[in-house]
């Protein structure tokens, strides 16, 4: 599965929005997974879950970060994300199941603070980039 | 995720073993998976799913000559599976899901029939196999 030039051009051109209010956008997807995905919290034992807690803006903001490096290199997400990959291949190892969590989550925030422009085929765009960017993070599991 | 010489070499040796049964695995594995998850049966209206049917035989062979096929090209599954790809792309379009039953009834299926070849690093290289060729279907639904 790749990205369509079309694809790769809404990507883009919403970035620069999105870019805006990383921190609060990836704040509030984090909240949401874990709100509607309780199972989820095992993997962060040591932060306080609160909404609006420190913790979570700083790791939303950090997860929003890597999301605009692969961004930045939108032909290349394997090579921009190497180190991740590792990271979460042999250190963090998250059940895969649980990116097209956050997925979803991601897409349900992005839709909310954009909804002029999440249309049918941005929605299209921005799954199928995070299912690579997933695919990306997961692939050196085994 | 990528084959390592080492999961190669198993699933050839595998492969190997099975010899002229790969058919008949084939057509058991479909009824396992018919059995189990009987949401797979939905792709077959037109098929006798009852046990020993002919046409879930003659399916399980093609199966099976599909996975030999792609044994045999392990170095390039895209391009060996490509208009099997396309079939599953434009016409069949199973959801991925159900790739992942197909897997499972496959592995069981060879545990059943070589469980002593059927070490733990065997099942994991013929999964990361099964999950590559799955890969591969699915890879133009969008």
């Amino acid at each position: 599965m790749s990205l369509t030039k079309a694809e790769r051009t809404v990507i883009l051109s919403m970035w620069d929005k999105i870019s805006t209010q990383a921190e609060a956008i990836g704040t509030q997807a984090l909240e949401r997974l874990f709100a509607s995905y309780p199972q989820t919290k095992t993997y962060f034992p040591h932060f306080d879950l609160h909404p609006g807690s420190a913790h979570l803006r700083v790791h939303g903001a950090k997860v929003v970060a890597a999301l605009g490096e692969a961004v930045k290199s939108i032909d290349n997400i394997g090579g921009a994300l190497a180190k991740l990959s590792e990271l979460h291949a042999y250190i963090l190892r998250v059940d895969p199941v649980n990116f097209k969590l956050l997925s979803h989550c991601l897409l349900v925030t992005v839709a909310s603070h954009f909804p002029a422009d999440f249309t049918a085929d941005a929605h299209t765009a921005w799954d199928k980039f995070l299912s690579i960017v997933s695919c990306v993070l997961t692939e050196k599991y085994r | 995720m990528v084959l390592s010489p080492a999961d190669k070499t198993n699933v050839k040796s595998t492969w190997d073993k099975i010899g002229g049964h790969a058919g008949e695995y084939g057509g058991e594995a479909l009824e396992r998976t018919f059995a189990s998850f009987p949401t797979t049966k939905t792709y077959f209206p037109h098929f006798d799913l009852s046990h020993g049917s002919a046409q879930v035989k003659a399916h399980g062979k093609k199966v099976a000559d599909a996975l030999t096929n792609a044994v045999a090209h392990m170095d390039d599954l895209p391009g060996a599976l490509s208009a099997l790809s396309d079939l599953h792309a434009y016409k069949l379009r199973v959801d991925p899901v159900n790739f992942k039953l197909l897997s499972h009834c496959l592995l069981v299926t060879l545990a059943c029939h070589h469980p002593a070849e059927f070490t733990p690093a065997v099942h994991a290289s013929l999964d990361k196999f099964f999950s590559a060729v799955s890969t591969v279907l699915t890879s133009k639904y969008r």
